[in-house]
């Protein structure tokens, strides 16, 4: 860091500065030059100096009180939670949090204050030292790179610098092996079926499965597979509406006998990105996915009429079973959620 | 002898007369110290270290404190956490959820949030921490984006911190999702969508990270290493290697009085950069303390654990991804489809926060290419003396804006009373009209403030005082801030320091008035600003006259001499 210009003063010298001599002496030597430095309060013990003095030592003696009431409330006030218990519970927390940062902004502040108001003020440059290295040390240090690459003989001895390569490049790649190979999980296909099969009733979450007279006109539940997992399973969640009488559904082509009188059973699961559709109009007979706006119209067989989504809800084809109750007569006939690369379009 | 000298003589007593061989206990054991490891230049240097002095100069800091309390609340929560996504069926204090099948992961959040004393507050301290650093990140960036301070030589220290942006954004995200809550568990699925629409490889990634078909039960364990270990590790590193690049290039200033390329002016870190330093990080830390105490962040219970049939209306992620989110929301329906396979639009739509990233990230270099500008950068630039820069940053920030606001347009739409498609619509108009139109403002802003500052200095301050002329002419005085030619033209050139334009106020020499409202002291008069090109030694003599006992670098030699 010594810029050269200064000279080190002798050991005698040294022994004869004064502790700040020697102060000054250093920052030179690191080619920092101290341009204005004075002490705060030239003359001891005015009243500013005193003010000051207090008004940091009040702040330091904050944090002591802080750190008082923060043990204190921690031991002290009722921290258990209990439902509908006025027990004072909810003081806890805030209690914690006003002790400590009250703490904390007191050390803070009385250190910035300290420093701000008692400590020399000082106005200091620095030498910068940022020039490119010499042409010397620049021409040496890569004469040493190459004669040393040279000295291995890398270049020269083809035979071994071939074989190295040869060997380090598969070693790196035999590396990359078990870290990647063993993260890889082949997908079959799941992405094309969901755990609806011919046969599986419609359940609702808890368990009990549905019947036509279960559900008022325009209303809406979420039924999943009776099968194990089928509740949280991410692709099964399946929307069942009973539509008002009278509304008719445009359907698509191949898909006219999906729906059971008056009941439609659609994908809960967003074309979009997969959040659960979950907002049903039941007078427009709009369904709106509540993440990216999506909106889809039951009426037009839920086909996206407005929003980032750009396929329509996937229907699961439903009927009922000899015991009355809701079942799926196949599984979904096109992929389930947000769409994929390998994913058709027929 | 000097004043210095004689002022160092009243204050450090009488100079050091020790005894050959005597050493006070503290010079001991320095000198066993620097026997075993030679420290002792290392250390003198750097705490002589300079540091200019600008507030917006604790950005960074603000980031690097948080970073640090979100360290320590961090390792605090560990303790408790149990990354696993095995079933439990909860039947701890929070009565509501009671008997319900969840996570354990979920359950041990419930556990630190209600069974763990004091443990609700680490888990929200460590939330404001994770939203601030981030913010500070940001804000930190914009500031070394629009002084210019990215310019050579500290290039590779830019495209460091925006890597810590990155790392920092995605750090957050999962760990926001380590609690596995319905509302987290709808960011990850959206997530999730988005990595499969990835072309080609997309749904091999999404099997890649899920371990399986989504959600498997491996996603949870992975996120917590990754949140754990692996990223504040990563992120560690870099902080390191951005603060060491920092020390050895040393901090840029802005031009000022006795402020050249070639030096920095500020404060030593002993003493007293060091202690508000020091203090501002127990600043920080209050402050994260009173908000994790005083506001609730990220209530799990009552969001419930994650399933995938349910959700939330207004669904919000974190600030930091409402960015993504908008962009999902306002990109139109245009999926590309071959026969046997498909693009979604998901994957054209993150596109454009790609391209934006990578820009940002290659920014100093392209700026570098196209200005031609190959110089080395000490001091830094007004926004207004560089008004494209200025304006692209602007046009960056609107864009960036449009789309954290069209993350929450469900949100604004309910509380304004506005259509929700109107929203979707005025977010993708907005998107395209607006950083343009911003960028254009801006640029004529930076020209307006560049010409009045030069008519400032050819015609000086306006003083509001009115004089009639005998001509019955009505003028306003101008008081002139230096010299003036033959034809009452300041001669004064302009600098790129601040130029005042108010009586009263000192421009380039700002940060020498004490007192943060208004002046509490009696200052030197403003020096000349144009410091920029001047040695030392050519400092207004102003200055130096303010100290009791001034001196130059000169005299503080001579008084080590005499």
């Amino acid at each position: 860091m010594n810029d050269g210009s200064a000279t080190e003063p002798t050991p005698e010298q040294l022994e004869q500065m004064s502790r700040e001599e020697q102060m000054l002496a250093g920052a030179q030597a690191d080619g920092v030059h101290i341009l204005h430095r004075r002490d705060r309060f030239p003359v001891p013990g005015t009243k500013a100096e005193k003010r000051a003095e207090r008004q940091v030592a009040a702040l330091f003696g904050l944090t002591f009180l802080g750190a008082l009431a923060f043990m204190v409330c921690y031991v002290a006030v009722p921290w258990k939670f209990k439902l509908g218990d006025n027990n004072g519970y909810k003081w806890y927390t805030p209690a914690l949090g006003i002790s400590l940062g009250v703490a904390l902004l007191g050390i803070g502040c009385g250190a910035v204050l300290w420093a701000k108001k008692l400590m020399p003020e000082e106005e200091v440059a620095q030498d910068r030292h940022d020039d490119p290295s010499t042409e010397f040390d620049m021409q040496t240090t890569g004469s040493t790179i190459v004669q040393g690459l040279v000295d291995t003989g890398l270049g020269r001895r083809k035979v071994l610098t071939r074989s190295l390569g040869l060997g380090a490049g598969a070693f790196g790649l035999a590396a990359l092996f078990p870290v990647v190979g063993g993260l890889i999980v082949r997908p079959r296909g799941e992405l094309d079926h969901t755990l609806w099969r011919k046969g599986v009733r419609l359940v609702q979450v808890d368990g009990t499965p549905l019947r036509p007279e279960d559900m008022e006109p325009g209303s809406l539940a979420t039924v999943f597979p009776n099968v194990p997992d089928g509740t949280t399973n991410a692709y099964a969640p399946t929307m069942l509406i009973r539509l008002r009488p009278g509304t008719v559904i445009k359907t698509r082509k191949g898909q006219q006998n999906f729906q059971w009188g008056d009941y439609v059973a659609y994908s809960k699961i967003c074309t979009h990105l997969g959040c659960p559709v979950s907002l049903y109009e039941q007078q427009t007979n709009r369904i709106l996915c509540p993440c990216h706006q999506s909106q889809f119209d039951v009426l037009q067989d839920a086909k996206p009429i407005f929003g980032p989504a750009t396929r329509p809800l996937p229907q699961l084809p439903i009927t009922v079973d000899a015991d009355g109750y809701f079942i799926a007569r196949s599984d979904y006939i096109e992929p389930v959620g947000p769409a994929f690369w390998e994913r058709k379009n027929p | 002898m000097t004043d210095t000298a004689s002022r160092a003589r009243q204050r450090g007593g009488t100079p050091p007369v020790r005894r050959k061989g005597e050493l006070s206990p503290l010079a001991k054991a320095g000198k066993e110290l620097d026997e075993r490891l030679p420290a002792a230049r290392g250390t003198r240097s750097l705490l002589n270290k300079v540091f200019p002095d600008h507030w917006s100069f604790m950005l960074g800091e603000i980031a690097l404190y948080s970073f640090i309390i979100l360290l320590l609340t961090g390792t605090y929560l560990t303790f408790f956490f149990d990354a696993s996504m095995g079933d439990v069926v909860y039947n701890g204090t929070y009565v509501p959820l009671r008997g319900i099948t969840m996570s354990e992961a979920f359950s041990s959040t419930l556990k630190i949030s209600f069974d763990v004393r004091g443990g609700l507050i680490m888990r929200q301290i460590h939330h404001w921490a994770a939203l601030l650093f981030v913010a500070a990140m940001l804000v930190h960036m914009l500031r070394v984006f629009f002084t210019g301070a990215f310019r050579k030589p500290r290039e590779t220290n830019w495209i460091i911190g925006s890597t810590l942006l990155m790392l920092g954004i995605v750090e957050g995200f999962i760990g926001y999702g380590l609690p596995d809550d319905l509302l987290s568990g709808t960011g990850l699925r959206i997530t999730q969508g988005i990595i499969q629409s990835t072309p080609i490889v997309g749904t091999w990634l999404s099997y890649l990270i899920f371990g399986g078909e989504y959600p498997g039960t491996e996603i949870i364990g992975r996120f917590y290493i990754l949140h754990v270990l692996l990223l504040p590790g990563i992120i560690l590193a870099l902080v390191a290697v951005h603060i060491a690049l920092v020390t050895v290039q040393k901090h840029t200033q802005f031009p000022g009085p006795g402020r050249t390329e070639r030096n920095v002016l500020g404060e030593r870190v002993l003493p007293t950069y060091g202690a508000k330093a020091g203090g501002f990080f127990a600043i920080v830390f209050g402050v994260l303390a009173l908000m994790g105490g005083l506001f609730q962040i990220n209530p799990i219970w009552l969001y419930g654990p994650y399933t995938p049939s349910q959700v939330t209306s207004g669904s919000q992620p974190d600030w930091y991804f409402g960015a993504f989110d908008g962009i999902v929301r306002l990109w139109p329906a245009w999926e590309t489809r071959f026969p046997d396979y498909t693009i979604p639009a998901a994957f054209w739509a993150v596109q454009i926060p790609t391209i934006v990233i990578v820009g940002m990230m290659f920014y100093p270099m392209i700026e570098r290419k196209l200005t031609k500008d190959n110089a080395h950068h000490n001091l830094l630039q007004r926004p207004r003396d560089v008004p494209v820069r200025t304006g692209l940053g602007v046009m960056g920030l609107l864009f960036y804006f449009v789309l954290v606001a069209s993350g929450g347009n469900d949100l604004i739409a309910t509380k304004f009373q506005i259509s929700l498609n109107a929203m979707t619509w005025i977010g993708r108009i907005a998107l395209v009209v607006l950083p343009p139109l911003g960028y254009w403002i801006t640029y004529r802003i930076c020209l307006g403030l560049q010409m009045h500052d030069r008519t400032v200095l050819e015609h000086g301050i306006e003083t509001g005082i009115i004089k009639r002329l005998p001509s019955g002419e009505f003028i306003e005085v101008h008081q002139p801030l230096g010299p003036v030619d033959s034809h009452g033209h300041g001669t004064l050139q302009y600098a790129g320091a601040p130029v005042p334009k108010k009586m009263n106020t000192f421009g380039g020499v700002g940060r020498r008035m004490i007192g943060f409202f208004r002046p509490v002291a009696e200052l030197p008069p403003p020096p000349k600003t144009n410091g920029d090109a001047q040695p030392e030694d050519a400092r207004p003599k102003e200055l130096a006259g303010t100290s009791s006992g001034g001196s130059s670098s000169d005299s503080s030699v001579d008084s080590t001499e005499d």
